[in-house]
């Protein structure tokens, strides 16, 4: 059986110099919700303009649905529904209006397009906006509406490009909710984009962790999860440490790991998270570091981010050194 | 059939559009009343320069007229393929099995109605301030068909050019720096004979002044039927260049994203 995506050693450079894919490679099975997370500028939306054949890798291979990208666009194209960043309606235009045109690009005419159309709304509960002007929809509703127009064409593979982003917290469960319905019911492969690893890690069966351009790690979220040994330790010290006093103060201390410092917080892995709080907080106030607080937590995919991308993550993409 | 539903898609969802905005409408409406009677007012005296044989200034004036609102309207076709851009629904198409030539004609579509319109508006007004159509409806049909295919190379022109800058600014420059100059280095308001020997010699080669020629000679008496086939000839073949280049410059705004 054919992977519902494939992607080997993807390379792309833009003018002066941007690389955006730096041989990135992966896999997804069928009917499975496969997400890229990372930050912004790491690639994400380069990878989803090849796999849709928007824009073409320099060199390096892709197939979805089984049909080669480079070499088959026009067939591609009729196996995919592509989400977008940006909405991707005619805000001029009705709810119905923009799913009907979309039908026609895709060769459905008459009974059974009205029919589809119609089930869309309903499916996306459009119906009453149906025949408003898409400029009056809330954010929400635009974006189930660019969901609905990815569908119309009932595509084998499914791309949303960071769907959730800009939505208020009710609208994004409810997407995420039609997005798990998706892939269960319909059973459709769906690559999924997001710079939030909490949606990543609610929504993925496959996770690959983007950085730079290439896949820095990929798993299930709980196999990513538990790889971390222990328990993230942060304290937030009174004031930003100069520079070498944290490592000095805790080097020496066993059961620590990957320590790392973001202005005057201090982040690192525990092995006995208990333990390991009043020796470290003891092992900072002989260096004359006053701790302001301290959390304990199990692990969590910003913890993977950590780890295999070497920075704390940043949702805005900034990144911390 | 397939390139023609496509086609029809993309002028029904540009119409659309249009229609929903009165303000635009209005404007669409009111625009060629201020040319003809301004030109008209302005530019009365032309009629009495020795050497002017066009009869009445405002027959000489409305071909000119209609062409110049033809490329006037059409030269900003592009800004909505900027808008498309803006929004995501560029891309949309781009992914999905739509054709790609039907994204220019549907636009290109879409200007051919705009300038059909206006024209018959020009005509009616024409008329009312005492205009005459020596050739009548077969006459004016022509004059308005050269329009339309200047129009159309110039929509698909400005798809292009929005294709490769996809920015607002740059297209507006190019837009107003392109039409203005060809519009006034054509026959449209004043007789090429009474224009500077220079001004003749480049008129020579603008598909603005061809268009005039061919339209104006086809709505007036003793129309020079080997002249309207002539400009008309070179009209079609600068509009298939046009389209040609628009729909090539899809693959130049997918190389740059």
């Amino acid at each position: 059986m054919h992977e519902a995506i494939f992607a080997h050693e993807l390379r792309k450079t833009y003018p002066r110099e941007v690389r955006a894919l730096d041989g990135l490679s992966m896999a997804a099975e069928p009917g499975t919700i496969f997400a890229l997370a990372g930050p912004n500028g790491a690639g994400k939306s380069t990878t989803v303009k090849i796999l849709t054949t928007l824009s073409r890798p320099d060199s390096g291979e892709a197939q979805v649905a089984g049909i080669d990208v480079l070499r088959h666009p026009d067939r591609v194209r009729r196996s995919i529904g592509v989400v977008g960043q940006k909405t991707g309606a005619t805000p001029e235009a009705t709810g119905r209006e923009n799913l009907v045109m979309q039908g026609e690009i895709y060769g459905l005419t008459g009974r059974p397009l009205r029919q589809r159309v119609g089930e869309l709304l309903a499916c996306f509960q459009l119906q009453e906006a149906a025949d408003r002007s898409t400029k009056t929809y809330s954010g929400g509703m635009r974006r189930r509406l660019d969901v609905a127009l990815g569908l119309v064409n009932r595509p084998q593979v499914l791309f949303l490009d960071e769907p959730t982003t800009g939505l208020d917290p009710d609208a994004r469960t409810e997407l995420w909710h039609e997005i798990e319905r998706l892939a269960g019911e319909e059973e459709m492969t769906i690559l999924l984009t997001t710079h939030y690893l909490d949606e990543a890690d609610r929504l993925a069966d496959q996770l690959a962790i983007v950085d730079h351009g290439r896949i820095v790690a990929q798993g299930t979220p709980e196999a990513l999860k538990s790889e971390l040994r222990g328990d993230a330790l942060q304290v937030e010290l009174a004031e930003p440490p100069s520079e070498g006093r944290v490592q000095a103060a805790l080097d020496s201390l066993s059961g620590l790991s990957e320590i790392a410092i973001d202005q005057n917080v201090v982040r690192a892995r525990a092995e006995h998270g208990a333990s390991a709080i009043p020796a470290a907080l003891n092992a900072l106030e002989r260096e004359g570091l006053s701790a302001a607080s301290v959390v304990l937590a199990r692990p969590s995919l910003d913890d993977v981010y950590l780890r295999h991308a070497g920075r704390v993550y940043h949702e805005n993409g900034r990144e911390a050194a | 059939m397939k390139p023609l539903r496509h086609t029809w898609q993309v002028t029904l969802r540009y119409l659309r559009a249009l229609f929903r905005q009165p303000a635009w409408i209005g404007i669409t409406l009111i625009q060629p009343m201020i040319w003809l009677l301004l030109f008209g007012a302005l530019f009365k005296s032309v009629a009495r320069i020795p050497g002017f044989h066009g009869g009445s200034y405002i027959e000489f004036l409305t071909p000119g007229l209609i062409v110049m609102l033809a490329i006037s309207s059409a030269g900003w076709s592009g800004m909505a393929f900027i808008e498309d851009m803006n929004i995501g629904v560029m891309d949309r198409f781009l992914v999905s099995p739509i054709w790609r030539g039907a994204l220019n004609a549907g636009s290109v579509a879409q200007q051919v109605i705009i300038i059909g319109v206006q024209s018959l508006i020009v005509v009616g007004l024409s008329l009312a301030v005492g205009g005459h159509f020596p050739n009548g409806a077969g006459g004016v049909a022509i004059l308005i068909g050269v329009s339309a295919l200047l129009g159309a190379s110039f929509a698909s022109l400005s798809n292009a050019l929005a294709l490769v800058v996809r920015q607002r600014e740059s297209l507006i420059g190019a837009v107003t720096s392109v039409t203005l100059p060809l519009t006034f280095l054509s026959g449209a308001f004043i007789q090429q004979s009474l224009a500077p020997g220079w001004i003749q010699s480049v008129a020579r080669f603008n598909p603005v002044n061809w268009a005039v020629q061919a339209g104006r000679s086809a709505a007036a008496q003793h129309t020079d039927w080997n002249l309207v086939a002539t400009r008309t000839g070179l009209l079609a073949g600068l509009l298939l260049v046009s389209a040609w280049l628009a729909t090539r410059s899809f693959r130049a705004y997918q190389r740059s994203i």
